[in-house]
């Protein structure tokens, strides 16, 4: 774990795996539950770091992070939310011939994942999920669509993710969904927010 | 309820407000009136709650009409203010009969002028805040000729006097204070000691999501790779591979792969940042 002060209300703490980054968004979000932690507007998980912006004296906060004894996230930690799918992407030929399987093999891979959101970003409501084997991480397509439709299923590298609304993309275009990702008007707003375990099933089955 | 009848949207005319900080995790800009200052004093002038939302325009002003009585205060980037035709103050609350032509005119410095009226603007709010985001599209839309935007009922009277203002002298060159962090060991120490001599220029690419800087010194990347995606700040100056920075203003994207190699603080220098025109000087000042 490493502290790195941002600016004058900031802290940027950088950990070695998606895995320790889970485990102290965690631990952040029990201890600002509890009361321990001081005043923080954003906690802003990331690829391999988490950003506690708006706190008052970032040196000092990051002495006292560093000396925390961080437990491991427990698999079954955080609320579980299930998506379904129609395995009907563009894609899904595609990402099977890289898995080496057949596309009616695809939906079981994802189905028996269950992904957890590691952060968000790139749009509101666009969770970045984790959760698949390292057998199964995919490259970008060469070529980014100018338009994905709003819930698609989607893959890229280690993430796995679902577009909130139709916007330029290079992901590997799976599978759709009907569930709205995104609505200011509802509490909450997003349904994929940091530390939420996603499960996708199959639609009409 | 009353509202605001656009007649001439100008160049880019936005409502703003103090934003939405508090969703980044989400995925949420935090967005807000990019000149805090400027909109916070068109808000005293007028006796509104800090967060009451304004017009951010560009450049151009706007022109509105009132379809009933309401008070103005055009602040932020000094400009013409007329009413119907007939001069009015700049910086000062001004009453607006119904039907009058209200005309902010094109900024004679800065960029960003502040229309703030009586009551706030009424639009809705989206997350607790009524501040159009150009990143992600949340709040209401851009300006359009037609639009009309409604007007909250105002408060008790403003206390008269609550501010003497003067006008902004027009800045020839952006001096940035800048905290080094927390990607500063990404460059080399060279370009970074080059930093504090470069002169930059404003790049006409700016806009509501960065301060776009062009003609400098490029800094020079001492690690190669990409940096895995991470948080980013209001202020954060990050830098692309082209080596020129961008300062990073309201609408920021809340996660960035580009290394931060310093941040400068928010307050007065972010809100000149949003007053300076492209092709003025900008130069980094070393902080603590």
């Amino acid at each position: 774990m490493r502290t790195l002060v941002v600016g004058g209300d900031a802290l940027l703490v950088e950990l070695d795996s998606a895995a320790e980054v889970a485990a102290l968004h965690a631990e952040l979000l029990r201890r600002r539950g509890a009361g321990e932690l001081g005043a923080v507007r954003d906690l802003v998980p990331a690829a391999r770091t988490v950003l506690l912006d708006g706190v008052r004296d970032p040196a000092a906060l990051g002495a006292r992070i560093a000396r925390w004894e961080v437990p491991p996230l427990a698999q079954t930690q955080g609320p579980l939310v299930t998506v379904p799918v129609r395995y009907d992407g563009p894609d899904l030929a595609e990402v099977a011939r890289l898995w080496g399987m057949a596309p009616e093999e695809v939906p079981a891979v994802v189905g028996g994942t269950v992904f957890r959101v590691a952060f968000c970003g790139f749009a509101p409501g666009f969770g970045y999920l984790t959760g698949l084997p390292e057998r199964f991480h995919l490259p970008r397509r060469d070529t980014p669509r100018a338009a994905v439709p709003a819930g698609s299923l989607a893959l890229a590298g280690e993430y796995a993710g679902v577009y909130p609304r139709s916007s330029p993309g290079g992901w590997q275009l799976i599978g759709s969904t009907d569930a709205v990702l995104w609505d200011p008007e509802r509490e909450p707003a997003a349904l994929f927010a940091p530390g939420t375990r996603v499960r996708f099933t199959q639609a009409g089955r | 309820m009353t509202g605001l009848l656009v007649i001439r949207p100008g160049a880019l005319t936005t409502v703003q407000d103090r934003g939405r900080p508090g969703y980044a995790h989400l995925g949420v800009p935090r967005s807000g009136a990019l000149d805090s200052a400027a909109y916070a004093l068109g808000n005293r002038l007028l006796g509104n709650a800090p967060d009451a939302a304004a017009l951010e325009t560009t450049l151009d002003g706007v022109g509105l009409r009132p379809l009933a009585p309401v008070t103005v205060a055009v602040t932020g980037a000094p400009c013409s203010v007329r009413v119907s035709g007939r001069a009015v103050a700049w910086g000062a609350a001004v009453r607006l009969s119904a039907g009058a032509e209200l005309e902010v005119g094109r900024a004679e410095s800065g960029l960003r002028s502040y229309v703030a009226v009586r009551g706030g603007l009424a639009v809705p709010p989206v997350l607790g805040s009524r501040s159009t985001d150009l990143l992600s599209g949340l709040g209401p839309p851009v300006l359009s000729a037609g639009a009309l935007l409604p007007v909250g009922s105002a408060g008790p009277d403003p206390a008269p006097g609550a501010d003497a203002c003067g006008l902004p002298g027009a800045p020839s060159e952006l001096l940035l204070p800048l905290r080094p962090g927390p990607r500063a060991d990404w460059f080399t120490e060279a370009s970074l000691a080059g930093l504090w001599r470069a002169e930059f220029r404003v790049s006409a690419m700016s806009n509501r999501i960065g301060l776009r800087t062009e003609a400098g010194t490029p800094l020079v990347r001492r690690r190669p790779g990409e940096l895995p995606s991470e948080g980013m700040v209001l202020g954060a100056v990050q830098v692309p591979p082209d080596g020129l920075p961008v300062v990073f203003l309201a609408d920021h994207p809340v996660t960035g792969g580009y290394p931060v190699v310093g941040v400068v603080p928010p307050g007065p220098a972010l809100d000149a940042a949003a007053q300076a025109r492209p092709g003025i000087a900008v130069r980094f000042v070393r902080s603590r």
